[in-house]
């Protein structure tokens, strides 16, 4: 990719991360259009059922005939509803679930912003996609999304907490294996190139077995609160079993009752992207990001193909290992959906509040406990 | 330069013009969201400055727990907008005295500042050390020189949290509560009971 210094040449800077940005949009629109028809079929398998099987073959194109069933309706606004407010939050919630991916670094130098806070960026944003629900619910004027919006509003807080510092305990572990290889005040620990970076070679670099043989011991802290992220992000982006602000036994569909059409269909896919996005997180922060579980250092070197030089190659290896990882997660979101019973709401609360909270305070304690104690030599 | 200044210019209107927005929006909850613009607009202007840390902080404090919490309060209100806006006038002389004394306080805090710019260049100019990113020097200023205030700040914090669960904890008797290590608890045989039922008999206790 050719660099362009924003100072002599700014549209080609601009041109440039335009090129990107699109790039990546439809990439993740393309492929949520194929993650929720995996995620009906998986639905489906569990139950015995066939799943969506008429549109072309095995259904595979069911997700563009939604799409235009979805954009042919009318749309059908509230008599009582705040207007501006009602067509906002969709859009809310649809820009705020693709901003996100501008810090997800797809390989080696494929990210569309290379921010140097760029996990506390995705945190910071992950924690606005409340108001797209919120507003929906206000705007709606109506009993069930209101409380459906109170709902996820309190829900999303909390979880926000434990997921806070479960990164920080990713944070602290590429600080301390920033800091034995000796670039510890180059780059910042919570750069997700970094983190992912960090993690390569071996399988057992990943920062679910503790990142790295070294710090073997630390599995004992990471495995769990791995398991934690999982829960949160469950949580966070409103899965079953935590979805109740859209519980249907109890508040019909939540905040989003009133919406149909195209801002229903916003919402849908801002859902499903906030998900995807999370499996990505959860690859790039336990499971070694793009790295491959094996090292490749020296495959593509002066290797050329199609005209197109080594390093390109490396960086498409890892985007597929990348891609893998994080369809391995969406399985399992999936997964959960399928088997397991919906929470009730004071569990759902002391859950977040009495057992991850906790668990994962003690856990930040522990890594900077071993950051400064373990014989790392 | 003119990319940063195109978006210094954007993000500074949009700044004013949402904290404007604030306190004529005739709706509590669309001044709620206009104050979020106006904090997330701060943030990028945070970014501008290279103050990335700064900048996430704020949205992830102010915007993404502070914000929701005023949003929740505005929106639970049920008050009638036009009686509140009665006795709008009389509350102004009391409004412009304030303003005057913010006024007042901030010519003299930025001239001050100004004046120690001035002394300042004449001074030894301190090399900003690039080798460390801005959340590493915050964090070496805040844990070594001001380390007692940052201890301070958490403690009040902490009294403030427990002060906040005094008020609010009540405990009514007549209220039930779920006892979760009793439903934890729950074992099979203490729930299901098979019995062979004869034709005709049912059963009895």
């Amino acid at each position: 990719m050719p660099v362009f210094d924003p100072n002599t040449d700014p549209l080609g800077y601009v041109l440039i991360h335009l090129l990107g940005i699109v790039l990546v949009v439809v990439g993740v629109l393309l492929s949520l259009a194929f993650l929720l028809l995996a995620d009906r079929k998986i639905w489906a398998g569990v139950q015995m059922r066939k799943g969506p099987n008429v549109v072309g073959p095995f259904g595979l194109l069911q997700s563009f005939a939604d799409f235009f069933k979805f954009v042919f309706k009318e749309i059908v606004i509230p008599a009582g509803a705040d207007k501006g407010v009602f067509l906002l939050a969709p859009l809310l919630s649809f820009i705020f679930a693709f901003v996100m991916w501008a810090a997800i670094p797809f390989a080696p130098e494929w990210v569309v912003a290379n921010i140097n806070v760029g996990i506390l960026y995705l945190f910071a944003v992950s924690s606005l996609g409340v108001y797209g629900i919120i507003m929906g619910g206000w705007a709606s004027n109506s009993k069930y999304p209101f409380l459906g919006s109170l709902r996820s509003a309190a829900q999303m807080v909390s979880y926000e907490v434990s997921i806070g510092f479960v990164i920080i305990t990713v944070i602290l572990l590429t600080a301390i294996k920033l800091a034995a290889a000796h670039q510890g005040s180059l780059v910042d620990a919570m750069n997700l190139q970094a983190i992912a970076s960090m993690q390569q070679g071996w399988f057992w670099n990943w920062n679910v077995f503790g990142g790295g043989l070294k710090h073997l011991p630390m599995i004992i802290v990471m495995f769990p609160m791995m398991v934690v992220f999982f829960v949160s992000f469950l949580a966070e982006t409103n899965r079953p079993p935590f979805d109740l602000p859209e519980a249907e036994s109890e508040l019909v569909a939540g905040y989003q009752v009133e919406y149909s059409s195209t801002p229903y269909l916003l919402f849908m896919i801002g859902e499903y992207s906030n998900i995807v996005l999370m499996c990505a997180l959860m690859t790039t922060l336990f499971f070694g990001g793009w790295s491959p579980p094996y090292p490749t250092t020296g495959w593509f070197e002066g290797w050329s193909f199609l005209g197109i030089d080594a390093s390109f190659w490396g960086q498409l290896h890892a985007l597929v290992w990348f891609c893998i990882k994080t369809v391995f997660w969406f399985f399992m979101v999936a997964m959960m959906k399928a088997i397991v019973p919906r929470y009730r709401y004071d569990q759902l609360m002391r859950l977040g509040w009495k057992i991850f909270l906790p668990t994962s305070l003690v856990a930040v304690a522990a890594v900077a406990a071993w950051g400064v104690f373990a014989p790392l030599g | 330069m003119p990319l940063t200044a195109i978006a210094f210019y954007l993000l500074a209107i949009v700044t004013v013009v949402s904290g404007f927005m604030v306190i004529t929006a005739r709706n509590p909850v669309h001044s709620v969201l206009y104050l979020i613009l106006c904090f997330f607009s701060g943030a990028g202007l945070f970014v501008l400055l290279g103050a990335e840390f700064l900048a996430m902080l704020l949205v992830v404090v102010y915007v993404g727990a502070v914000a929701v919490l005023f949003l929740f309060v505005v929106m639970m209100l049920d008050v009638d907008f036009a009686r509140l806006r009665e006795g709008y006038a009389q509350y102004l002389p009391l409004g412009l005295v304030v303003a005057a004394v913010l006024l007042g306080e901030m010519v003299t805090v930025s001239s001050a500042v100004a004046n120690r710019g001035a002394a300042a260049a004449n001074a030894t100019p301190q090399a900003a050390d690039l080798h460390v990113s801005n959340t590493q020097s915050i964090g070496q200023v805040l844990y070594t020189d001001y380390i007692y205030f940052f201890q301070a700040a958490g403690i009040v914090l902490l009294i403030a949290m427990i002060g906040a669960i005094v008020l609010t904890l009540r405990h009514k008797p007549s209220v039930r509560r779920q006892k979760i290590h009793e439903q934890v608890g729950r074992r099979r045989r203490d729930a299901v009971e098979v019995t062979k039922v004869g034709v005709g008999e049912g059963i009895s206790e």
